[in-house]
């Protein structure tokens, strides 16, 4: 296949599949599947882009949540039924009536610690999900594909996310300057040795950008009369009250069924029809917009397939997906299958195109200033 | 084209405008170079042909501004984003997106043209900039030179009538400068805009301009080249070689000065032979003892080698310049000299090693200005600057002060650092770091925004330093303020030493590198200093 980047909306949503999937379980197995299906694929099809090499901080930030919310239970225990496996007996620290109902330490069941480490293993899962999105997708190009009538707000995002490494390029550069001048050695001074240059920094950057991005054109188009604005305006927030229902619906097992699917499709129809009608005044074109093709559609597919899946799986096997806290956690073999699918795009859609190396000459700078911050 | 009647330019919170009662008119296909002093109100020029000014700066603009034959008060950039196309001094800060391709297609986004249009104009532009093999890359991984180049490009799909360009060679080495200065000599002559130049270092565009403005006093004089330069506040060397020779009309090119050299030399060559001893060695060979003698010094970051084996030794009282193109090690060199983190080799200054020193006493070893030196300040005016500096330098109040005083005289103790000029400001950068009592001093790039005067100002400081026995050493592009500066010359390329010696000898033997006075009187002549020395 030759090689191409697929369409980041294609990447989005397969992740968002995973993560909805995860949502739906509390099976460490098959939680640990998506995490390891996110991973492998991430792996395969990430670019040298910096926003492809964050993926570890997320994976970092997902451990940290497990450990915290398996900690969470041990520190604020009790709760704890009669039948429950005591794992750990602490003494329990008596609080004052304020703060009746909370019990600090006490024992520690394997009921709390599983349903800790579940619970946090689903957020984690979630985590890593959404940075493995963030790893694949080129956050402009995806900012590209939103409709016209997002435009300003993803302009914003975009230079946000320029101006972001440059942010971290002046900390740097400012850092390794302390060693020039004697500077104060803790408390506010450092701070302030640091952030005044760099905020002086980041706000005449900001102001170029800003004059620059003026002389070019933007922000050129844009005729609508107060009357369009309104009804532009009425329609998206309405699209928003509807969807808000519709989730809550959705989510909540005991809410009328009328109110969930009917409600969710309104909301998306009122949202199209708001953005139609905010589009409509914008006079601007695309340049080579990214296309959806085949690989992208399997891609998308391959997440959407996966939240279904597990999502039905519960009214095959309530167990295979949340399962008991007494004992090993059973994983039919359809449901691991399911997960699975999950990879499909790590073999059959195209490589990225290779980032093209800095000569090493210009590498120079950037390094020097990398190395000086270590 | 461009037609500017009585405009008068007042900013808020000052009481005297930037401009007075401007009348300048630049026709089409025309090249104007703009030049003045720092501050004279180059920028506010510029800003006002596509309303930058004062829709973006604030202030009041009395009298007309004509784009095309239509005023543009009241008209917004964006408005003329399709007439006017400005590219800003740092092209990185400017970019929206992160290809090369994106970003020449954006503003053509903006007007909304139909995709075949700008597919069309996008690749028509990649082949006119010569940087159609660039396409695909990501801008943040290009050089100065390409990058400069690509922000040009992004204006020009547009279709501009006029391109205005500020100080588009200021951060580059001298072959990218040339490069992007001929890039843009050649749209002129064949694509038919006016063109409008800011630019310090005038020696560059001076032979293409066909207008020159200068702007002093809050007034604008425009006129031909050769008569406007006669009497201009700032000129190139080379011109400056003219009106010592009473030249008539004034070369604007080292060709055309190069013809008429042989009256000049022979002046010269006369006076010369009429005192002993030539140009190169009028200093006195006065034993000078070495302060600083780096040995096979080697920087690198990961895999890649900066900085190979260089050996560097540097006297009391002698200045040495770095030189060599952008990512040439020159500035990882002189981390490594004061004391950063270095893969092998040795320094060793007065028989101490900076890096295995704490910062304090590495800095009183070797100071160095970094190449952004406001990274060094921090607090809101000048004397709490200076009172940090002397506390933090351990030495007792007002030392600091007295350097600035030295180094520049006037600078008010209630202002701002960022409110200084860019001379004001490196000469604060640096009496802080001279507080420290460095023996050696490095200066990275100081030149950067220094008009003329400014850089005549800095060698002066220099000399004054070397006077006082320190050892100086100066990584810089500037071949006119080298040959004015130093007394020796290392050229680096790829990290190692290529060739190294008296600056006569290096820079006249190099291409690259000549100076003017250089590529017209031939070595050793090097800069307007020595020949008017010679004539006296």
């Amino acid at each position: 296949m030759t090689a191409r980047d697929l369409h980041p909306g294609a990447w989005w949503l397969w992740a968002l599949g995973l993560a909805a999937a995860a949502s739906f379980t509390l099976n460490p197995v098959v939680l640990l599947l998506i995490c390891a299906v996110a991973s492998l694929v991430v792996m395969a099809r990430r670019t040298d882009a910096p926003w492809a090499l964050s993926f570890r901080f997320y994976v970092y930030f997902a451990v940290l949540v497990v450990v915290m919310r398996v900690l969470y239970r041990i520190v604020l225990g009790g709760g704890a039924s009669a039948t429950d496996v005591v794992l750990l007996r602490l003494p329990e620290i008596p609080l004052p009536e304020a703060a009746r109902g909370i019990t600090l330490l006490g024992d520690v069941t394997q009921q709390a610690l599983l349903g800790g480490f579940y619970d946090g293993l689903r957020l984690g899962t979630l985590i890593i999900c959404i940075g493995a999105a963030n790893a694949l997708a080129n956050p402009k190009r995806l900012l590209k594909s939103v409709p016209p009538a997002f435009y300003e707000i993803g302009t914003a995002v975009v230079v946000a996310l320029t101006l972001f490494p440059q942010l971290a390029e002046s900390v740097q550069r400012v850092n390794r300057a302390r060693r020039l001048r004697g500077s104060p050695r803790r408390g506010v001074g450092v701070l302030r040795r640091i952030a005044v240059p760099v905020l002086e920094d980041a706000l005449e950057r900001s102001l170029t950008l800003a004059a620059g991005m003026d002389a070019r054109g933007y922000g050129r188009a844009g005729s609508a009369t107060p009357a369009e604005r309104l009804r532009t305006g009425a329609l998206m927030i309405a699209a928003l009250c509807v969807m808000c229902v519709g989730v809550y619906a959705y989510l909540d097992g005991t809410a009328p069924r009328y109110l969930a699917v009917p409600a969710l499709v309104s909301a998306l129809v009122l949202a199209a029809v708001g953005l139609w009608s905010a589009g409509r005044r914008v006079q601007r074109t695309r340049y080579r917009p990214d296309r959806w093709r085949a690989a992208d559609l399997l891609t998308a597919a391959c997440g959407i397939a996966v939240a279904i899946g597990i999502d039905r799986a519960y009214d095959v096997d309530p167990y295979a997906v949340m399962p008991y806290l007494d004992r090993w956690p059973e994983v039919p073999w359809w449901v691991v299958l399911i997960a699975l699918v999950g990879v499909v795009p790590a073999l059959l859609t195209p490589p990225p195109v290779p980032d093209v190396p800095a000569p090493a000459d210009h590498r120079d700078d950037r390094e020097v200033s990398r190395a000086g911050a270590a | 084209m461009l037609e500017l009647r009585d405009v008068s330019v007042t900013y808020p919170e000052s009481v005297e405008p930037a401009l007075e009662h401007v009348d300048l008119t630049l026709a089409d296909g025309e090249l104007a170079l703009v030049c003045g002093r720092t501050g004279s109100g180059k920028s506010t020029l510029l800003g006002l042909f596509n309303s930058l000014v004062p829709h973006f700066t604030g202030g009041t603009l009395a009298g007309d501004v004509l784009v095309d034959g239509a005023s543009i008060l009241g008209v917004p950039p964006r408005e003329l984003a399709h007439l006017v196309g400005y590219v800003p001094q740092d092209p990185l800060s400017g970019f929206v997106s992160d290809i090369v391709e994106d970003e020449l297609a954006y503003g053509m986004e903006q007007l909304g043209l139909d995709p075949q249009t700008m597919r069309r104009r996008v690749e028509e532009t990649l082949d006119l900039l010569g940087i159609a093999d660039l396409r695909r890359r990501a801008l943040r991984t290009l050089s100065g030179g390409q990058q400069q180049r690509v922000a040009i490009g992004a204006v020009l799909t547009m279709h501009p009538r006029v391109l205005v360009l500020d100080e588009p060679t200021s951060a580059l080495d001298p072959t990218a400068a040339e490069d992007v200065l001929a890039t843009v000599a050649r749209l002129v002559d064949d694509v038919g805009l006016a063109v409008v130049v800011a630019e310090h270092r005038m020696e560059r565009v001076v032979p293409f301009a066909d207008r020159v403005v200068t702007v002093a006093d809050r007034r604008v004089a425009a006129g031909d080249p050769a008569t406007m330069l006669r009497t201009a506040p700032v000129a190139p060397p080379i011109v400056q070689l003219g009106r010592l020779a009473g030249w008539d009309p004034l070369p604007l090119s080292v060709r055309d000065a190069r013809r008429r050299r042989s009256d000049l030399l022979d002046r010269v060559a006369a006076r010369v032979e009429a005192r002993p001893g030539d140009p190169s060695d009028s200093r006195p060979p006065i034993p000078r003892p070495t302060i600083l003698r780096a040995e096979k010094v080697s920087v690198a970051y990961r895999s890649v080698s900066a900085v190979r084996e260089v050996d560097l030794t540097l006297r009391a009282g002698r200045v040495t310049a770095l030189m060599g193109r952008n990512g040439s090690g020159k500035s990882s060199l002189l981390w490594a000299l004061q004391g950063s983190t270095r893969r092998g080799g040795r320094v060793s200054v007065d028989g101490r090693d900076p890096s295995g020193l704490s910062a304090g006493e590495a800095r009183a070893l070797v100071g160095l200005v970094p190449q952004t030196a406001a990274d060094l300040l921090y607090l809101e005016t000048v004397a709490e600057e200076c009172a940090a500096a002397d506390s933090q330098a351990g030495v007792e109040p007002g030392v600091c002060r007295g350097l600035l005083d030295r180094l520049a005289p006037g600078v008010p103790d209630d202002r701002h650092p960022r409110d200084l000029s860019e001379g004001q400001r490196l000469a604060l950068v640096l009496a802080i770091v001279l507080t420290s009592g460095p023996r050696v001093v490095a200066l990275d790039e100081p030149t950067r925004g220094l008009d003329y005067a400014g850089k005549d100002a800095l060698a002066t400081i220099l000399h004054e330093l070397t006077a006082d026995g320190h050892a100086v050493v100066v990584a810089s592009h500037d071949v006119e303020f080298v040959a004015v500066v130093a007394d020796e010359v290392v050229v680096l390329a790829e990290g190692e030493v290529v060739s190294e010696g008296p600056v006569a000898k290096v820079l006249a033997e190099s291409p690259a590198f000549a100076p003017q006075v250089a590529k017209v009187l031939g070595p050793p002549w090097l800069t307007v200093a020595e020949v008017e020395a010679a004539l006296r």
